[in-house]
């Protein structure tokens, strides 16, 4: 049932990807998504598509769990497709049938959205299933780490990532496990007007409420029983390091946002 | 009157890196009446077996029959099959959710359709045989209960539903020496007078001997031994120690007195039942 979901989920590996810093895996992600962004024709939208597969052929990722990813929120894709072919404005118009119509200019764009999202969805779901969790906090507790001055808890941040990450296959399991009890009770889950099925969540919410609560008084008595106390002089097991990978991957994927940019905004500087 | 299961196979996690073949190939019958344990080391199958007792799981493969309704189907008759059967999960009372003793009771009986008036008797009699005391409890908080108490409670829910078999995952897990013996004579005592079935999974062998008159035995995902308990530590003992169950000490005592020429009787189950056998045998008072 739930447990099949897979978007976020680490997908344990030997890869180049996998074996990149957590902190180049970040930043690459970010400038990917600002790069997403810099593209307007078809050219380099199959550059930044290539790139992705690249990426993803690199990982060694099977690629049926990394489309599955895409599950949870293809409905938005498709609608974001839908909105923008039936609203946009323009001039050729292709189909029409009474007040809607659809144009040459609406469809393109609807097109470009839905593929920016699949892009950018794809591309951080590369990132969550070659990272461990716990390396991904570490490396989002680093790159914080320069805003501490301004009063940014940059380890406390990163400690309640790692616990909600923790956290999230376990509530999912128990959730799991107490929609089977209360089905074989008799509960049903999928049934009824919107009001009658709130009213069916209940005996599904409460016992994982109570759960949680427990969970997390039983950590934060195991926490202070071991002298947990912040971030403060806090060492480490494993120091992150930059090696040749890091900076080849990080020079790639910023000639890549470079490169989008010149290809869209190069003629206006006369390049 | 039984559930059927043939040839079922179960995968969790198709097609991804996870994919794990927890059930191969099991085909089993539970009748009306039996007390049946299922036993196996952690990870062997039998949770993901259970769950298709009532249709929690669908099979890959293979039919899962109750009183030869197909219970894979939907519609109101499969659904009805299904509800033949009861399951109480691994620490049941973390499905506690109403307010009430009596509500949380009342949950499954509801569902199932009963009149008000049925649940209001389900419920007492479901109290009774779990010996919670319905003047004291019924109108309590569950949640302000002793563990002990609510896993009752929880059981109580299910056998409220009043079901022809009762599935228990490790009923006993996490309970207190007294509990446990307590949770189990209110087991005993609900086959005795409504002669249903009972399903128990367990890890311990002690148990499974005490109260159950057959035995499956897991391993890897497929039924491994299936039969009387005694007969099968008899032929199979060391292969059992080979797939991580243990003969319970009582057995291997007796085997061994019986090596050194006591002649004991078969099926000796428990201590109180040893000692008995060792008098008689030698003619102590």
């Amino acid at each position: 049932m739930l447990t099949e979901i897979t978007l976020g989920q680490y997908f344990p590996g030997n890869s180049l990807i996998h074996r990149l810093d957590p902190r180049t895996k970040i930043l690459a992600t970010i400038i990917y998504i600002i790069a997403i962004f810099f593209a307007d024709t078809s050219l380099s939208y199959g550059i930044l598509t290539a790139f992705a597969a690249g990426v993803i052929m690199i990982s060694r990722l099977p690629w049926l769990m990394v489309l599955k990813s895409l599950k949870p929120i293809w409905i938005i894709i498709f609608f974001t497709l839908l909105i923008h072919m039936f609203t946009a404005p323009g001039e050729h118009i292709i189909w029409t049938w009474k007040f809607l119509s659809v144009t040459q200019e609406g469809l393109d764009l609807g097109l470009k959205m839905a593929v920016r999202l699949v892009l950018l969805l794809l591309f951080s779901s590369v990132l969550t299933f070659t990272t461990s969790p716990i390396v991904l906090t570490d490396g989002i507790e680093h790159l914080l780490r320069p805003f501490k001055a301004l009063g940014v808890p940059a380890h406390e941040l990163a400690m309640m990532m790692t616990i909600a990450l923790r956290f999230i296959p376990t509530l999912l399991e128990e959730t799991d496990r107490i929609m089977k009890a209360q089905t074989a009770r008799g509960a049903d889950f999928a049934s009824g007007n919107l009001l009658q099925r709130m009213k069916n969540m209940l005996p599904l919410l409460v016992p994982l409420f109570i759960s949680a609560f427990r969970r997390a008084d039983e950590l934060a008595v195991a926490m202070e029983a071991r002298c947990y106390r912040g971030g403060e002089g806090r060492t480490r097991m494993h120091e992150l390091a930059y090696g040749i990978s890091d900076y080849t991957a990080l020079v790639l994927v910023l000639a890549l946002a470079v490169g989008l940019a010149v290809m869209r905004w190069g003629k206006l500087c006369g390049l | 009157m039984s559930i059927k299961l043939s040839h079922i196979y179960h995968t969790y996690s198709k097609a991804t890196p996870f994919e794990r073949l927890a059930l191969q190939d099991v085909s089993l019958e539970i009748k009306k009446g039996e007390i049946v344990a299922i036993i196996g080391h952690t990870g062997s199958g039998k949770s993901t077996l259970v769950q298709h007792l009532n249709g929690l799981l669908q099979p890959d493969k293979g039919t899962a029959t109750i009183d030869e309704v197909d219970i894979s189907a939907k519609g109101t008759q499969a659904k009805n099959a299904r509800q033949q059967v009861g399951m109480v999960f691994q620490y049941p009372e973390h499905q506690i959710f109403a307010e009430t003793v009596f509500e949380d009771i009342a949950f499954g009986p509801r569902n199932k359709g009963f009149s008000e008036e049925e649940v209001a008797k389900q419920v007492r009699e479901a109290m009774d045989f779990v010996g919670l005391d319905y003047d004291t409890f019924a109108q309590r908080s569950p949640f302000q209960l002793s563990g002990g108490q609510m896993r009752r409670v929880a059981i109580a829910g299910v056998v409220a539903m009043n079901p022809d078999y009762l599935v228990l995952d490790e009923p006993s897990a996490g309970l207190d020496p007294r509990s446990r013996n307590a949770v189990f004579r209110e087991i005993m005592a609900l086959h005795k007078s409504r002669g249903i079935a009972i399903v128990l999974v367990t890890h311990s062998m002690e148990e499974a001997v005490k109260y159950a008159n057959r035995l499956l035995v897991i391993n890897g995902g497929r039924v491994l031994f299936d039969g009387e308990p005694g007969l099968i530590f008899k032929e199979h003992g060391a292969e059992l120690v080979q797939v991580g169950v243990d003969v319970p000490q009582v057995y291997k005592l007796a085997d061994l007195l019986r090596q050194r020429g006591l002649k004991l009787p078969e099926g000796i189950k428990d201590e109180m039942a040893l000692v008995k056998a060792i008098k008689k045998v030698k003619g102590w008072k």
